[in-house]
């Protein structure tokens, strides 16, 4: 009963974006839900709510996770990074301006999941194939762009961080 | 209060100009129209800034749930509220609280904002609760019993005796045509529910005024939609009345009819509770209660003469909306205008319905009636070809529009027919020929394997044909056309009277105002390439008003591939008309004097309203006439390989060439094209919201699967330009027909690697291994060299 419960609240210590973050949470919430409503780093986006779409994928240690069912606990003392983080004094990394010049996004929604999801994929590996961009994005779902120039703008990120 | 800027600023100047001096320029190119210009929302959207209505914080907001029914039809005898809950925290309203009309504005007014004695679907919104939590929220709506009677519903629409709209065309003489046709080519398609799946779920946030009024700001595309449809049930004028458009993460038709229903709740909800409301509705809710493509049957009867012309099209559609009419009407017109495909046929009937039936309602999803159709039409054109012993693009080529054709309305075709240049272009890209000679050798050669098989010749390996296959799947090749009214039907557009306004203000600076949506399409980028380029300004000197009905004219809703034909045709002329003002006062060119000029003379103002097409001419009453000002024109070759052991589909390559008149922003037009193909192959091979007992099925996106980037082909897009005079930029639509043309084309590429044909939509293993199973007794007789063989092709 919402009404009457009463709630047990845990710590939470981890870095976002490079900064500590210290808060007391419900055990419950999801690591969107923090970064979202706590933090109001909303540029992760939450649409399936069901680690489906990978709309709401976010890095944690490197690693992309779907930070909708990923509980915010998990993520205590490790370092957390979402689209919010990844331009630096206003400049744009490689991966942001390719997907500006391939148009690699149209409505945006997938967008911030798909840079992170691609993050990981090219802070991990520098020799890319177009397979391995699919492979890497495959749990990123976009209903508007067909892929094809997500995957270009990938290849293109690549090669120019090379 | 207002989340965002009164004004969206043009993009820094940072950003780099996309368009490389050596890329290819098309001759219709001008400074900056033609040009790949970067998108104005790139920053905001890759940076994570972009507001999208859940991410609007709004200290205080409470939230909003719907209490749904869960019967398909049902006599509401009551609403009982559980004693036990403390419903002092909550607000709840029932159909009895909409102050205004009881309706959700469309051309029909037969839904109800609440339901008030009678159930007809299951989703349908019945009461409503606000709480200041969202768990509080959802507590009190498990606590609301729905006392029903159940009633019978109607589930089949083949037995549904309530049609939303009828339409009949008819042009020539039907029986001579069949009395003169050597063959006739006789099909039953069917196509499925599509759901929109725009990324972003349904949401709106209602700000109750001082005023008694309340101002909405959602994920939509039609502004001018929710405000009359709020100002109706909600009993306001409009000047208590805002609807604003927030960042909007994809519509695809989905949010151009729906919200309107949800904006008028969540200001129910606003007014009564005093505070803020937002409802964003979960992947779940979205799925079950919102609209999708119309499912439809189409009964199909050409005939055609040995000598390959097409001599009669006798044509049934049925269409299922659903239990509200919704948007049905329109979208059976344009399904029905478009029924025959874009071929020249003397002798036609077209006769459709749109039917009720107790199931969520169908409604506008890009092509909007006109991918359902065009399939079966496609299909039929791909099945006449195979029983004349034609190559499918040979018979296009003899059957396809060209100008003086008359179409099935009788509209003459005067210009910009662009129908055989993208056929001839996808043909060429593609290498169709040479490829369906090479799949042809394949199917011959895997037939011979089967015989071997059959006389015992590979007994000793019985696993070794389909050890050969898993390696090497059947390939397929496959073409289709389409083509797609751009604007509105008929005298849709006069209707609408779409209004814009370009202005430079007081202190100098350019905006153009217009209620054209940016949802993900580029409306802004587009609109404000055109306005720059009559100009003669930079495109970063232009801004756009922010999509606010306080300050935006009515330029129509954001659908039917209008933008940047009608809005954008508006803008060009009322550009034109302040460029000439401004000059005629200062007598210099625009761009060195207008600033100056503001600041001596004040801001200048052009309002211009559409004011219909040149020898455009339309009789609602018959359906006949000019249905649209022009069409645009595609085609499309898909290429697949098929497991013949799973049934299992894989599309290889797709080249999609569409004729868009004149291109404003190559990648922008790109992708559209690309996206839109993917929501084709989607249609074509996995997607269906599988309605059972008036019940969704596939209710979650782990259960509605939509293409990954593992499922994608690879693309092909191809812009072709016939220009299109009637516009004063010369420019057609592009939105919709790159969803039109692929699902056909994977048919017949799945055909062609097979030799069944799948007269289903989606092309599911299990259909394609049924069809398999039961070709050998009935395709594989026929020879399609020999069409004397075959009276008639029977499904
Ligand atoms: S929102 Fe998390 S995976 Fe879809
Ligand atoms: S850009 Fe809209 S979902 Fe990917």
């Amino acid at each position: 009963m919402p009404e009457s419960r009463t709630i047990q609240l845990v710590d939470l210590a981890c870095t976002v974006n490079g900064r500590n973050v210290a808060l007391r949470i419900e055990p419950r919430e999801t690591l969107a839900d923090v970064l979202r409503e706590r933090l109001g780093l909303t540029g992760t986006k939450v649409s399936c709510d069901a680690q489906v779409c990978g709309a709401c994928t976010v890095l944690l240690d490197g690693q992309p996770v779907s930070s909708c069912t990923l509980l915010a606990v998990e993520a205590s003392g490790r370092a957390v990074r979402t689209v919010e983080g990844l331009a630096r004094d206003g400049s744009l990394t490689p991966l942001q301006e390719a997907f500006i010049e391939h148009a690699a996004f149209q409505c945006g929604f997938c967008t911030s999941g798909m840079l992170m999801a691609a993050t990981a994929l090219l802070e991990e590996q520098r020799h890319l194939s177009r397979e391995d961009v699919v492979h890497a994005l495959e749990g990123n779902v976009c209903r508007c762009t067909g892929y094809v120039p997500i995957v270009d703008a990938v290849l293109a990120a690549a090669e120019a961080g090379q | 209060m207002s989340p965002r800027a009164a004004v969206e600023r043009p993009a820094e100047a940072s950003l780099r100009t996309v368009q490389a001096p050596d890329e290819p320029r098309s001759p219709l190119a001008g400074a900056i129209v033609g040009r790949s210009v970067p998108r104005r929302d790139a920053l905001a959207k890759l940076t994570g800034r972009a507001r999208y209505v859940a991410d609007l914080d709004l200290p205080g907001a409470w939230h909003g749930v719907i209490v749904r029914a869960t019967e398909p039809h049902a006599r509401l005898l009551g609403i009982d509220l559980d004693p036990a809950f403390d419903w002092s925290q909550v607000v709840v309203l029932t159909a009895n609280d909409v102050p205004g009309d009881n309706v959700v504005q469309f051309a029909v007014d037969d839904q109800p904002v609440l339901a008030i004695d009678e159930i007809r679907h299951v989703g349908e919104p019945v009461a409503l609760i606000a709480a200041p939590d969202l768990p509080t929220a959802e507590a009190a709506r498990d606590r609301v019993r729905l006392r029903t009677e159940p009633l019978p519903p109607v589930l089949d629409p083949l037995a549904s005796d309530v049609a939303f709209a009828r339409y009949e065309i008819a042009k020539g003489d039907l029986e001579a045509g069949f009395a003169a046709a050597d063959l006739v080519i006789e099909g039953t398609y069917t196509v499925g529910r599509q759901e929109q799946l725009y990324l972003e779920t349904q949401g709106m946030l209602a700000v109750p005024r001082e005023d008694g009024g309340v101002t909405v700001h959602g994920s939509l595309q039609c502004p001018y939609y929710v405000h009359a449809a709020m100002r109706r049930a909600l009993a306001l004028d409009d000047a208590r009345l805002s609807v604003i458009q927030s960042e909007t993460g994809g519509g695809f038709g989905g949010k151009e009819e729906f919200p309107s229903g949800l904006a008028i709740q969540a200001a129910l909800l606003a007014i009564k509770s005093g505070h803020p409301v937002r409802m964003i509705f979960g992947r779940h809710e979205d799925l079950v209660a919102t609209t999708k493509r119309h499912p439809a049957v189409l009964r199909h009867r050409w005939g055609v003469t040995r000598d390959g012309r097409l001599v009669a099209q006798d044509i049934d559609v049925v269409m299922d909306g659903g239990a509200y009419a919704t948007l049905s009407g329109v979208v059976l017109s344009r399904g029905t205008i478009h029924a025959g495909g874009p071929y020249a046929c003397p002798n036609v009937r077209i006769r459709t319905r749109a039917v009720m039936t107790h199931t969520p309602p169908s409604g506008a999803f890009r092509g909007f009636g006109a991918p359902q159709t065009e399939f079966a039409a496609e299909m039929q054109a791909n099945r006449a070809a195979e029983a004349l012993g034609l190559s499918p693009a040979e018979l296009r080529r003899r059957w396809a529009y060209g100008i003086g054709d008359v179409t099935a309305t009788g509209q003459v075709l005067r210009e910009s027919v662009a129908a055989r240049s993208v056929l001839e272009r996808a043909v060429e890209a593609s290498g169709f020929e040479e490829a369906r000679a090479a799949t042809a050798q394949a199917r011959a050669r895997r037939a011979a394997d089967d015989r071997a098989v059959g006389d015992g010749g590979r007994a000793d390996h019985p696993r070794g044909r389909d050890e050969a296959e898993r390696e090497h799947p059947a390939h397929g090749i496959g073409v289709a056309m389409a083509w797609h009214g751009a604007g509105f039907t008929g005298s849709g557009e006069e209707h609408l009277a779409s209004v814009v306004r370009v202005e430079v203000t007081a202190d100098g600076r350019i905006v153009l105002a217009t209620d054209s949506t940016e949802i993900g399409q580029g409306a802004r980028t587009v609109l404000a390439q055109l306005v720059a380029e009559e100009l003669g300004v930079g495109f970063e000197l232009v801004e756009v008003a922010e999509t606010d009905t306080s300050i935006v004219p009515n330029s129509g809703p954001t659908v039917a591939s209008r933008t940047t034909m009608v809005v954008g045709g508006l803008l060009v002329t009322a550009a034109r008309r302040l460029r000439a003002e401004v000059e005629e006062r200062t007598e210099r060119p625009f761009a060195a004097s207008y600033a100056e000029d503001a600041h001596a003379n004040g801001p200048t103002r052009i309002v211009e309203r559409f004011a219909g097409y040149p020898g455009v001419e339309w009789d609602d009453a018959t359906h006949l006439g000019d249905a649209y000002p022009a069409y645009g024109w595609a085609a499309a070759v898909a290429e697949v390989d098929v497991d013949l052991d799973t049934g299992e589909v894989a599309v290889r390559r797709i080249v999609s060439v569409d004729d868009v008149g004149r291109t404003v922003n190559p990648l922008l037009a790109t992708g559209q094209i690309e996206g839109g193909t993917l929501q084709g192959v989607g249609y074509a091979t996995i997607e269906e919201a599988r309605v059972e007992g008036g019940r969704l099925l596939n209710d979650r996106l782990a259960t509605y699967i939509v293409p990954t980037a593992l499922d994608a082909p690879r693309i092909d897009a191809i812009l072709v330009e016939e220009p299109f005079a009637g516009a004063p930029h010369r420019a057609k639509g592009l939105g919709e027909i790159p969803m039109d043309v692929p699902a056909a084309a994977v048919v017949a590429a799945i055909h062609d690697a097979t030799g069944a044909w799948i007269h289903d939509l989606p092309a599911s293993p299990e259909r394609i291994l049924g069809a398999l199973q039961s070709k050998e007794h009935e395709v594989s007789e026929r020879t399609a060299a020999d069409p004397e063989a075959t009276e008639e092709a029977v499904r």
